[in-house]
């Protein structure tokens, strides 16, 4: 075997005896964690000519497989389809999420602006050292050689790639790979190419956590505290020994639950609907989610506890305020929200020969369940080896700074002899009623008008419950006491709009918290492009003019939003709705991505909203898979106008009162109408667009319903007397 | 019990307890890992496969009650209708996460063998009961109608 490196970092290994050459990245301390010899990569090239792309971000439908097997493809010059693909092991040295630190994960759409230099460089460092290791051959040099589709010709020669695999990984990385020139680009920016994990996810072969069947596994699943800290006090599984199948019952030692362990899933739920837990619920939570509105509404009338802008004194917008010609405020709530995945929570723990694991996971934060795994079970880290499998959706969900599942899984695991594998399954039960929800959120705004219909002053306070707090990102996230993701959308609009000030105030939890598609975004855009109608309805402009007037500033940021704005206003026939029909807009940043959305409604003889198009107009940077963008704008606002419509989690005494999906109904159907997406071209290097779509489709419609009908100001909207068709 | 549980054209002898769901004997005895377990109450549609030919929920289908029937479930589908479903699935792009899929694709192939034109609306009559949480319905919506055009291609 040898390996080479670079200054820059890119690596190339080959062993002799498999023929691969392998590029990926030397960060600091690569060759001393690599004990095996072996190199992580992010693209292999064997002697067959097999070429495969080494994702390191997990797939859960937002496209990221076909996603960064496309940079692979384009800098090697062959088809999306002739290229592979394989989920990255877990390896943060190698594989880590550079905008998160030293650590391996999905999140926050990053994974194309993520990864979109190395895997190119990766890619074109390939291309160029088996373009040389041909000329060295055939004794040309390598600009008279081209390589197109896995084939090098030139100077009267040709021959497969996988003929100079090894003699390339012999020869140093190039310092600077030539990355190709935007304009050579067939693969980048193609909307005629498919999906990569298609064709296994329509035959039914495509393979999720939990679909795994390891022989001689077992199924455990969990009985958990109704409300937040309480823990099993006792428990009896004489009931749960009738159930054919049930293997054991064992509380979890961290008193959470009690793991009922099983030959099947069937049996296993049957036999926890046996099982009777006695809870002690000294510690727990008691407030309902009623305490917690009352909660986050008073404290947005008292001073707020942070002060979350620096460049603006409050006393300076209030006095802007109390000299305005017309002063607009509202008042909005917004509800604890759970995800949903489609596919249910679970992972499956291997043992293997050697006394290591396998955790087989369609794993989102592949660094803490490596992390939780070898704390729980007294592994070294090289004893523990993650599986990322494909995940039927998350949302967010399935990454918890806290590995909880993961946890649970490695618990159960623990507590058996260790010889079995042992499959953790949820229910939808369990996801509704599992906790770890968008948090509640109350904004206050109040905004001051000018005789000109100018905004003088935005006094903007938001009260709500920190995702980041506690947790491992706090470092990165919270500054000064302020969990930036509560503020996120608002404290930091591009919209240049003066005397603005916003003020935060943290309540305490009553339930575990987590991010959820677009995260602080999920609010802030709601409250802002709410407000914004509200204050362009004041001075009777028209919603858009009024929003780019503040877009005007001739900055970056402002003409991206602009031009967004412009195009689905432009798209949607802004202002020429059919007769009988209403149109909202809305336009937001996140995720360093601009979308405007116009939604378009009608109304039935009973008054019963139909959403008849959204149409949206996104500015992600330079768009590397067109149709995957359109299909992520789409499924964004899906999720958003979802929940918006109709979603809300309770608590009851702590204890969390809807239980499936007949209680927390998913968007349907026929509950859009249609949906058309544009897509600004852009050569900035490209941005998120898992989460970007999803902030404005729910202000959108708000505006939309608003133009001929109530202010929705509190959500859901159906628990406003908004009824849908 | 005992049970001969006719499936993809094989017959299978099943040790179940009556009140098992079909959805389990097939995932968790047959390993047939395509049919997917989303809710367990028959509201998301992702267990959905074929007994003699007509869409049903496998997690509110009991294995006692299958004695004599055909189930297909989605390794299993081969109708023109389910060619034309899975390649205008493919044409499309439709899948996002693809969890709930094969279950969209057992109910489109049971409205399309029903109705070989479908409109919109019977379309979302139809597909009103299959969840997708990545919101791939448009898509669903289109590529049914293309089935439709290549069924009658």
């Amino acid at each position: 075997m040898t390996v080479t490196t670079t200054r820059r970092g890119f690596l190339a290994s080959a062993a002799a005896t498999t023929g691969l050459l392998a590029i990926g990245i030397s960060p600091k301390g690569a060759f001393a964690k690599a004990g095996t010899g072996a190199l992580n990569p992010f693209v292999t090239i064997a002697s067959d000519g097999t070429v495969t792309a080494i994702v390191k971000h997990f797939e859960k439908g937002q496209g990221t497989a076909t996603g960064l097997s496309t940079l692979i493809a384009e800098e090697l010059n062959m088809s999306l389809d002739a290229i592979k693909f394989e989920f990255a092991p877990s390896d943060p040295a190698v594989y880590n999420n550079f905008l998160f630190g030293p650590y391996q994960g999905t999140g926050g759409s990053t994974a194309m602006a993520n990864s979109y230099a190395q895997y190119r460089g990766a890619g074109a460092a390939a291309r160029e050292m088996l373009l040389q290791a041909a000329a060295n051959r055939w004794g040309v040099s390598a600009s008279d050689l081209s390589m197109q589709d896995g084939m090098i010709s030139g100077a009267g020669q040709e021959a497969g790639i996988g003929e100079f695999v090894a003699e390339a990984a012999a020869l140093n990385v190039p310092a600077e790979p030539r990355l190709k020139d935007p304009s050579e680009f067939r693969i980048i920016g193609n909307a005629d190419v498919h999906r990569k994990d298609q064709d296994a996810k329509i035959n039914g072969t495509a393979q999720y956590a939990m679909d795994l069947h390891l022989e001689g596994q077992m199924v455990v699943v969990i009985k958990r505290s109704p409300r937040m800290g309480g823990v099993v006090a006792s428990f009896d599984d004489s009931a749960a020994k009738e159930i054919n199948g049930f293997i054991q019952a064992l509380a979890l030692p961290n008193g959470a639950g009690v793991a009922v362990y099983a030959d099947k899933t069937w049996a296993a739920f049957q036999a926890r609907d046996a099982v009777e837990v006695t809870w002690d619920f000294a510690a727990a939570e008691t407030r309902s989610s009623d305490d917690i509105r009352r909660e986050l509404l008073a404290a947005l009338d008292d001073n707020a506890e942070f002060d979350a802008s620096s460049e603006t004194d409050l006393s300076d917008t209030l006095s802007a305020i109390e000299g305005a010609a017309q002063v607009v405020e509202e008042t909005f709530y917004f509800p604890l929200l759970a995800h949903a995945p489609m596919e249910p929570l679970g992972a499956t723990i291997e043992p293997l020969a050697d006394g290591g694991v396998i955790i087989h996971d369609g794993a989102q934060f592949p660094t803490s369940n490596h992390n939780a795994l070898s704390q729980i079970l007294e592994l070294p880290m090289e004893k523990v080896q993650v599986n990322t499998m494909l995940a039927g959706g998350s949302f967010g969900r399935r990454a918890t700074p806290t590995a909880d599942y993961q946890v649970e899984v490695a618990l159960a695991f623990a507590m058996t002899d260790r010889t079995r594998p042992v499959k953790l399954v949820w229910s939808r039960e369990d996801d509704i009623t599992g906790g770890y929800y968008r948090p509640a959120f109350a904004h206050k705004v109040r905004v001051g008008l000018d005789d000109a219909g100018k905004i003088v002053g935005w006094d903007h306070r938001i009260a709500g419950q920190s995702i980041f707090k506690g947790t491992f990102f706090e470092s990165v996230i919270v500054h000064e006491g302020i969990d930036h993701s509560s503020v996120e959308g608002a404290a930091d609009t591009p919209y240049a709009i003066p005397g603005m000030h916003f003020g935060l105030t943290d309540n305490k939890p009553a339930t575990t918290l987590l991010w959820w598609r677009s995260v602080g975004h999920t609010h802030t855009a709601y409250v802002m492009e709410s407000m914004m109608d509200i204050a362009a309805k004041a001075v009777g402009r028209d919603a858009v003019a009024f929003r780019l007037d503040y877009l005007a500033d001739g900055t970056p940021d402002q003409e991206r939003k602009a031009a967004v704005l412009r195009l689905a206003a432009e798209k949607a026939g802004w202002g020429q709705a059919a007769p009988g029909r209403s149109q909202g807009v809305a336009v937001h940043k996140s995720f360093g991505s601009y979308v405007a959305e116009v939604a378009e409604i009608s109304r039935d003889a009973d008054g019963y909203v139909k959403i008849e198009k959204i149409t949206a107009a996104v500015d992600c940077g330079l768009p590397v898979n067109p149709d995957v963008i359109k299909a992520q704008i789409e499924g964004g606002i899906g999720y958003g106008i979802g929940a918006v419509m109709r979603n809300e989690i309770t608590l009851s005494e702590g204890a969390t009162d809807q239980i499936n999906f007949p209680d927390y109904e998913p968007l349907r159907i026929h509950d859009i109408a249609e949906i058309e997406t544009h897509i600004v071209p852009s050569t900035v290097d490209p941005t998120g667009i898992g989460e970007p779509g999803t902030p404005p489709a729910g202000p959108a419609l708000a505006n939309a319903i608003a133009v001929d009908g109530p202010r929705v100001t509190s959500l859901p909207m159906t628990n406003e007397g908004i009824d849908f068709v | 019990m005992t049970i001969e549980l006719k499936l993809n054209g094989k017959t299978h002898t099943v040790d179940a307890e009556p009140g098992t769901p079909l959805l389990w004997v097939i995932r968790d005895d047959l390993k047939l890992t395509g049919t997917k377990f989303g809710c367990g109450v028959a509201a998301c549609g992702a267990c959905t496969v074929h007994v003699d030919g007509a869409p049903v929920r496998s997690c509110q289908t009991y294995i006692e009650d299958l004695e004599g029937s055909e189930v297909t479930t989605i390794e299993g589908v081969n109708s023109d209708a389910a060619k034309a479903v899975q390649t205008a699935w493919a044409e499309l792009d439709v899948v996002q996460c693809g969890y709930c899929q094969s279950g969209q694709i057992m109910s489109a192939v049971g409205l399309l063998t029903e109705n070989a034109k479908p409109t919109v609306a019977d379309i979302d009559e139809y597909m009103n009961g299959n969840a997708c949480r990545c919101a791939a319905y448009q898509r669903i919506r289109a590529a049914i109608l293309r089935a439709s055009d290549l069924m009658e291609a």
